[in-house]
């Protein structure tokens, strides 16, 4: 009998090296990019009329105010409950949603239209309709948080089921898979590189979507802050929240990519991604 | 336990090139047996249907006419009483190798400590239980295809079915991966159809080579080397392995032997 255990002539291939020299550091470039685009604007900003522009250490005075006086911590959360339920509701039902289309050809021709379809249109549009069918409160906020977001979860995930490779849905019949465990246990894993692609692009329309609501339907939240304050020829005030939705959106996106490697870490590891 | 027969398998694909309709004879009548215990190496050009009739085998792709079976039973879809070893291995990548080989027999029910224990053990037979947690993207091209063989096996099918197993890797691993194939079948005696381009190793691993051309059965012929075949290194130099390649290769030139 021949031993196989240890005559493997081929090799695996290699696993991360640790390169001599090191390279800078990636957050430190990004750190020093904004340290420039900050220094660059205070001094451009402060030969600007206030009415017209602002700078760093003036928007951080307003910044410092707003906290102070806790309107800032009033707005944010009331903007963060419509958008969190939104978008909650977006990802809950997106995905499945996507899923079915990409899974079934019958699903595909009925409903993919109107996913195509509700991608590609203006949804500021609708907000006057939606307006008149859930009024200005609450509702309407989740509503256009919720529709903004859908479509490109939705649209990920079924471009994600259709680029399934075939052969490894036969691994799974091949074995006698249920069509529902093939979906569960192959579909869904090589699917979901995708669905964090949709739920991260599906954040910046959702910030979007927060702040358009609150212009359109009762004013509030961090969007009241800038129509107050621009009404009010306070451009500096005006840029705080501008920037706390900028930082929510990166914050976002990390917390993506985070959720992203912890549930699909082959995807980072394929792209050599997490060698970082 | 594990008898293939093809009797009279025809399939027929339309497709569409350029707007033109085609029609495919992709089986023309295709008929031949694997024996229990047997080794057979399905060969030709490509385009032969080979892997058409293996899949039909397999029950991923239904014939046409004809019918297949396997131990008396005719093929209707995919069962455990087959294995099947893909050509690019096709491992979940998501999953260790360990997991792999556990989600074939976890699709034929077993569950718990045995489920561990026999990919384990299987993995352990084509010599990788030292690389059981890594997954696919971190196993080479060989050790990929050692898993997909592990997988297949583990089910304890009647019939191993391999599509060009061996095909997409370089010739030193293909060497000792079809040593370790022969070693394996020493070992458990499976019934093996295998698909292969391969002169050398449809007569290294065969114990009967099915020349196929343009969907038909051109010639079949029986490898006159005695098995076991424990160093393929000697079986190379014999004077039967020259000359049944000789033929085979004949087989596959001759346009005289497609009636």
């Amino acid at each position: 009998m021949v031993d196989i255990s240890d005559k493997h002539s081929d090799t695996a291939p290699p696993q991360a090296e640790i390169s001599e020299r090191r390279p800078l550091p990636r957050w430190l470039i990004t750190f020093a990019s904004i340290a420039a685009v900050l220094i660059f604007w205070e001094i451009v900003g402060r030969q600007i009329n206030p009415v017209f522009g602002s700078y760093p250490t003036a928007i951080a005075v307003a910044f410092w105010e707003l906290l102070v006086t806790g309107q800032l911590w009033t707005a944010l959360f009331e903007s963060l409950k419509p958008f969190v339920v939104g978008y909650g509701l977006a990802i809950v039902i997106g995905v499945p949603l996507g899923l079915l289309i990409g899974g079934f050809r019958a699903a595909e021709a009925a409903l993919g239209i109107y996913v195509t379809a509700g991608y590609a249109m203006p949804l500021v549009a609708l907000v006057p309709l939606l307006i008149l069918w859930l009024g200005l409160g609450f509702a309407v906020k989740v509503a256009v948080v919720f529709l903004m977001a859908l479509f490109p979860i939705t649209i990920n995930t079924w471009l994600g089921v259709v680029a399934v490779p075939k052969t490894l849905i036969e691994v799974g019949k091949s074995f006698v898979a249920p069509d529902l465990v093939i979906l569960r246990r192959i579909v869904l894993p090589a699917t979901l590189p995708y669905i964090m692609a949709g739920v991260r692009l599906a954040v910046g329309r959702a910030v979007v979507a927060m702040v358009i609501a609150e212009f359109f339907t009762t004013i509030s939240g961090l969007g009241a802050v800038i129509i107050n304050s621009a009404n009010n020829f306070d451009t500096a005030t005006m840029f705080v929240p501008i920037i706390i939705l900028m930082l929510m959106a990166v914050g976002l996106n990390s917390l993506i990519g985070f959720v992203e490697r912890t549930v699909a870490p082959w995807q980072a590891e394929i792209s050599g991604r997490d060698r970082e | 336990m594990g008898e293939v027969s093809f009797v009279d398998v025809s399939k027929r694909f339309s497709l569409r090139v350029e707007g033109e309709l085609h029609h495919v004879q992709a089986l023309d009548r295709v008929s031949f047996k694997v024996a229990d215990g047997e080794i057979v190496a399905l060969i030709g050009p490509s385009g032969c249907g080979k892997t058409t009739a293996l899949r039909v085998a397999m029950g991923l792709d239904a014939s046409s006419s004809g019918r297949v079976t396997v131990d008396g039973r005719e093929v209707n879809g995919c069962g455990h009483d087959r294995g099947m070893v893909f050509q690019h291995a096709e491992l979940l990548p998501w999953l260790s190798a360990l997991q792999n080989v556990m989600f074939g027999l976890e699709m034929k029910g077993m569950s718990g400590e045995p489920l561990r224990t026999t990919a384990e053990k299987y993995l352990d037979l084509v010599g990788l239980s030292h690389s059981k947690n890594r997954r696919p993207h971190q196993l080479s091209g060989g050790m990929k295809q050692r898993v997909g063989i592990a997988r297949a096996l583990a089910i304890d099918p009647s019939v191993l079915l391999m599509d060009e197993p061996f095909g997409a890797l370089d010739a030193q691993t293909r060497e000792s991966l079809q040593a370790e194939l022969l070693d394996i079948h020493a070992r458990t005696k499976k019934t093996i159809l295998f698909v292969t381009h391969d002169l050398d190793e449809a007569v290294l691993i065969a114990d009967r080579i099915v020349v196929m051309k343009e969907g038909r059965v051109a010639d079949i012929m029986t490898v006159p080397l005695a098995r076991p075949r424990p160093d393929l290194s000697i079986v190379r130099g014999l004077l039967e392995f020259a000359e049944t390649r000789y033929k085979v290769w004949r087989a596959l030139h001759d346009e005289q032997t497609l009636h």
